[in-house]
């Protein structure tokens, strides 16, 4: 039996394009030995859980810099609650206001990533907070 | 078992859990896929290769457009490589598969090679009879596109296509050495671009030296077809489908017998494989929970022994399972 | 450039000089192995006439307002006019946008610049499904003409210049500022502005788009030939770098990149039968004012000789306003740091200077809390002050092209110029930018650009002070803009009643018309104009597009 691999999905909710963060967080997961799944740009929530359901991911990372998270991650949350796929981690990278975080984490958020945050950082949080689900 | 019950109903969550499990190598797995094996045999499988950059995966997302139109389901196996540095990788193809994306009947997994050569995973096998199980008519196997031994496809699906883009002078001579004989049906995508013609006519010209080469024994074969896509644009991908139902047509009805030959040939190969991995899987892991490898390392270095003693010695002790 | 003798004096002088080097640096090692900038790319200890001796003054580097312009466009630059501050605003309703718009102008500012919220960009109506949660959040909602009217209600749009940064749905927003002055009973030839209009930087950096390439610079080429027979003061494509660079790209990238698509936008104009001094002056530029200093005054010298040498060698334009590089500048949102935010304003400050020090012809300064949210009105003010001080205090605006004849910066704006040259030439091989596009070549060099300046920074050889060096644990507390959580359902009902009141027998068949019009390769504007006249909505008229030219997706290549 081989070591299991943490799968992640990395997506980009909503309409805004820029997916350099995205990008760059993709290539250091996979650097890191993860198996990254990446659904590209202007994706809904609906279609970020339907990908995350069929990929059977540990964790979703999604990156949003224009404003609409506090929707998009309240949506993704219920729509993993509604699939039954709840013990999928949430997390966020971009840019969001102060307060905006602590709701974000509030309402079921394991992490926000801010700018400027190092890679090794981000791929450290993976290793010690995500574990690969276990066998059927 | 719960797990195969729900499988069988179709459960998207179940199946891809257990596909997981399949991809890691999980001790349940063949206990399950012995139960679900009966359930198999009704999704007619189709195999997507070629070069990278081609456009398999929309072409792949073309054809799941044609399958659900005509009301049947779908199931998407799609084939990145691992990085060789990382053991990671980043599966992509999903992208331009997100037109059906929130479709109950289409199902997409994307997996990493994982090392695993020839162009699929060591587990596609496995994820092909879970989706047959779970009901899917047809199932897509779209290979990782890296190089020209991608021949593995074959012997997972009744038709294979093989993707081509015009201009590829070069890469057809490899093809020529290398896959012509496993491609059921070529598709020469981007076909708006120029060069067409002159790819279709390479095509055609090896397809024929290669079928007057064949011995009588062959000749009751499919003669390739050349077909003609530009997939962003859904041209040509209608016809493309109907030319794989034409070659499903034949392979049960006129060229049974060349079917069920390669049928066969097929079946053997894989429970060659199964016992080779089985086999090879149980040595090795009883090797290097043994620390015996190290031991004989040490023999090496210390005791100037060499490493073909060394071997020999460690196979004779595994098959007598003193290791 | 130099006489001989002068040039064996001087370089008897540097090995003196480097013999000394190396004792001072026996006793103190250098403080850094490799000296690059922000691009990586390698710079010397010292510049001197060995690394310029090759170049003619005349032939490259000249005087402002002459052939090649390396130094400028016009002969007299800030001695006759500064440039324009214009700072880019939007955001919440148009009724929101139009007073912030007011409150600018009451400050100073000389033309106005229009963000967009996310739907409008991506042409999809305020409550269309792909559109929740986004109405309003990094710019203005604008669903119908009766928004556009609202905008720049009360704004003296025959004097001021508009620019609208926009680019899939660029015609429609254009005929709808268009339709919007008109019913005003201002005359369309009298309208001065930009639209962003630029869709090859779309499928290279900023990912805004919604029909394939081919068709996307169709529609563009119509806005070109449109603006040069009936809007002759518009601006009808900005040539972006800036988001090229935002995405990851080198200076000599964003330079090669976005030279390659104003020339593909100059190739099919001309290949639609338009003379190229008809529209070529009408194109312009928009970059980005990163954080290396001299790297971007050396790209935008760079950019003006080489913009200037393609429009009289390579399109045998004649008319010297089509051989002028005019360009926008923003300082560079990338280069700003979530982190001890008022540093931001340091930040853009010498960002701004590195813009005018290279020629700008205007500038938007991005605000300390941009990197956080939409800026606030207080920010916003810094920002502008930031450049009214460059513009009349600290003197740099006393001589046209102050760096022009530094060893350093002329050996650095031809460095750029030659690493741009050499994409340009292998683009060139590849069949054009087209062609490069579709084969994800400029997409993978930007990520690769950005992926090794990331790994630089987390190892500390790109610095960013408070946030990966001089980190500090206590937060500063930045006032933020609140968007009106609201203003989604009221522009939702807004849009209702719109389209209750209009005529939608003849919404359906200028919409009709205009599908037609798109299948029939005729110019869309007339038909846009028509259907904004109407009240179509954005969408509308999207859809319009969608259906006739398909819908583009991103290939998310590695």
């Amino acid at each position: 039996m081989s070591k299991r691999k943490i799968r992640i999905l990395v997506a980009k909710p909503g309409l805004d394009g820029h997916d350099r963060g995205a990008r760059i967080i993709a290539r250091a997961f996979r650097d890191a030995g993860f198996e990254v799944v990446y659904t590209g740009l202007h994706q809904t929530p609906e279609e970020i859980v339907a990908a995350a359901l069929q990929e059977d991911v540990d964790m979703i990372g999604m990156s949003s810099l224009a404003g609409a998270h506090l929707y998009l991650f309240q949506r993704t949350l219920d729509l993993l609650k509604e699939k039954g796929v709840e013990d999928i981690i949430l997390t966020g990278g971009g840019i969001f206001p102060e307060e905006d975080i602590e709701k974000l984490i509030d309402m079921g958020t394991k992490a926000i990533f801010m700018p400027g945050t190092p890679l090794d950082e981000i791929i450290k949080w993976v290793r010690d907070n995500i574990e690969p689900r276990k066998g059927l | 078992m719960q797990i195969v019950k729900k499988i069988l109903e179709g459960d998207i969550k179940t199946a891809a859990r257990f596909i997981r499990d399949i991809d890691d190598k999980m001790p349940n797995v063949s206990n399950v896929l012995k139960k679900l094996y009966p359930h198999t045999g009704h999704a007619y499988i189709i195999g997507i290769t070629g070069f990278p950059g081609v456009g398999k995966s929309t072409l792949v997302d073309q054809l799941i457009q044609v399958i659900r139109e005509q009301g049947k389901s779908v199931g998407v196996i799609s084939i990145d490589p691992t990085s060789p540095f990382s053991g990671g990788a980043i599966l992509g193809d999903r992208i331009r598969m997100q037109r059906n994306a929130l479709d109950d009947d289409v199902f997409i997994r994307s997996l990493a090679t994982r090392g695993y050569f020839g162009g699929l995973t060591a587990s596609t096998k496995g994820v092909v009879d879970v989706m047959d199980a779970m009901g899917k008519d047809f199932i897509l196997v779209e290979t990782v596109g890296v190089g020209q031994d991608e021949v593995d496809v074959m012997n997972v699906a009744h038709s294979t296509l093989i993707v081509l883009i015009p201009g590829m002078g070069d890469n057809i001579q490899a093809i020529k050495a290398g896959i012509l004989e496993v491609g059921d049906i070529f598709v020469i995508n981007k076909a708006d671009q120029k060069g067409v013609e002159r790819t279709v006519r390479d095509i055609q010209i090896m397809i024929e030296i290669d079928q007057s080469l064949k011995r009588g024994e062959d000749k009751d074969g499919w003669v390739p077809k050349i077909m003609r896509t530009q997939a962003i644009a859904g041209v040509g991908t209608k016809e493309l489908f109907d030319q794989i139902i034409v070659h499903r047509d034949f392979l049960f009805g006129e060229g049974i017998d060349y079917y069920k030959k390669r049928k066969y040939l097929r079946d053997r190969l894989e429970l060659l494989d199964m016992i080779e991995s089985k086999i090879l899987g149980d040595m090795i892991n009883r090797l290097e929970k043994s620390g015996e490898l190290d031991e004989a390392l040490g023999k090496m270095y210390d005791d100037n022994i060499d490493p073909y003693t060394l071997c020999d010695d460690i196979i004779e002790r595994l098959l007598h399972k003193d290791i | 450039m130099f006489k001989e003798d002068q040039m064996d004096k001087a370089n008897k002088m540097h090995s003196h000089w480097d013999a000394r080097c190396k004792k001072s640096f026996s006793k103190f090692p250098p403080r850094k192995e490799r000296c690059t900038t922000v691009s990586d790319l390698p710079i010397k200890s010292i510049y001197t006439p060995e690394d310029i001796k090759e170049m003619d003054f005349a032939e490259d580097i000249g005087y402002p307002g002459f052939y090649p312009y390396t130094r400028g466009v016009q002969p007299t630059m800030y001695k006759g006019r500064l440039w324009t501050m214009r700072m880019f605003a939007g955001f919440g309703s148009a009724k929101d946008t139009n007073e912030r718009f007011k409150y600018l102008v009451q400050q100073g500012q000389t033309g106005l610049s229009t963000a967009f919220d996310m739907p409008t960009l991506m042409g999809y109506d305020t409550g269309s499904t792909r559109a929740k949660g986004e109405c309003g959040k990094c710019g203005v909602a604008i669903d119908t003409l009766a928004d556009m009217e609202q905008l720049f209600d009360g704004l003296p749009v025959d004097k001021i210049t508009t620019s609208m940064t926009i680019n899939p749905p660029a015609a429609i927003i254009w005929a709808m500022y268009i339709a919007a002055a008109e019913k005003r009973g201002i005359p369309r030839a009298k309208l001065g502005g930009t639209i962003q209009n630029d869709m090859l930087k779309e499928f290279i950096a900023q990912k805004t788009f919604m029909c394939p390439p081919e068709e996307s610079v169709r529609v563009v080429v119509d806005t070109i030939e449109f603006g040069a027979k009936e809007v002759p003061k518009w601006n009808t494509v900005s040539i972006s770098g800036y988001h090229i660079r935002e995405a990851g790209a080198t200076a000599a990238q964003e330079l090669a990149f976005t030279l390659y698509d104003g020339i593909t936008y100059v190739e099919e104009s001309i290949k639609r039968g338009l003379d190229v001094d008809a529209f070529a002056p009408r194109l312009s530029f928009f970059f980005n004012a990163h954080i290396d200093f001299f790297e971007e005054i050396a790209k935008y010298r760079a950019a003006r000789r080489m913009w200037a040498r393609f429009m009289k060698e390579r399109f045998k334009a004649t008319d010297p306003r089509s051989m002028l590089l005019r360009f926008h500048t923003q300082t560079a949102g990338c280069s700003l740091t979530a982190q001890q935010p008022y540093n931001n304003v340091v930040r853009t400050t010498t960002e701004a200077l590195s813009a005018v020090l290279g020629g700008t012809q205007s500038l938007h300064t991005n605000s300390l809390d941009e990197v956080l949210a939409l800026p606030t009105e207080h920010s916003v003010t810094i920002a502008l002050r930031t450049q009214q001080i460059l513009a009349e205090e600290i003197g740099v605006t006393n001589t046209i092209d102050p760096l022009g004849g530094s060893y350093f910066v002329e050996a650095l704006t031809n460095k750029i110029e030659e690493e741009a040259m050499a994409y340009i030439d292998k683009m060139d091989d590849m069949g054009g930018m087209l062609a490069a596009i579709d084969n994800n070549y400029p997409q993978k060099e930007i990520a690769d650009s950005a992926y090794r300046f990331q790994n630089q920074y987390d190892s500390g050889e790109q610095i960013m002070v408070g946030a990966n060096k001089y980190e500090t644990e206590d937060k500063v507390a930045v006032p933020l803009l609140e968007i009106n959580q609201e203003l989604e359902n009221q522009q939702i009902e807004k849009l209702g009643r719109i389209k209750e009141n209009r005529d939608n027998k003849l919404v359906d068949s200028s919409i009709d018309r205009l599908k037609e019009a798109c299948a029939k390769d005729q110019n869309v504007m007339p038909y846009l104009l028509d259907c904004a006249n109407t009240y179509c909505t954005l969408q509308e008229m999207c859809d319009a597009f969608r259906d006739v030219f398909g819908i583009y997706r991103d290939p998310g290549i590695f």
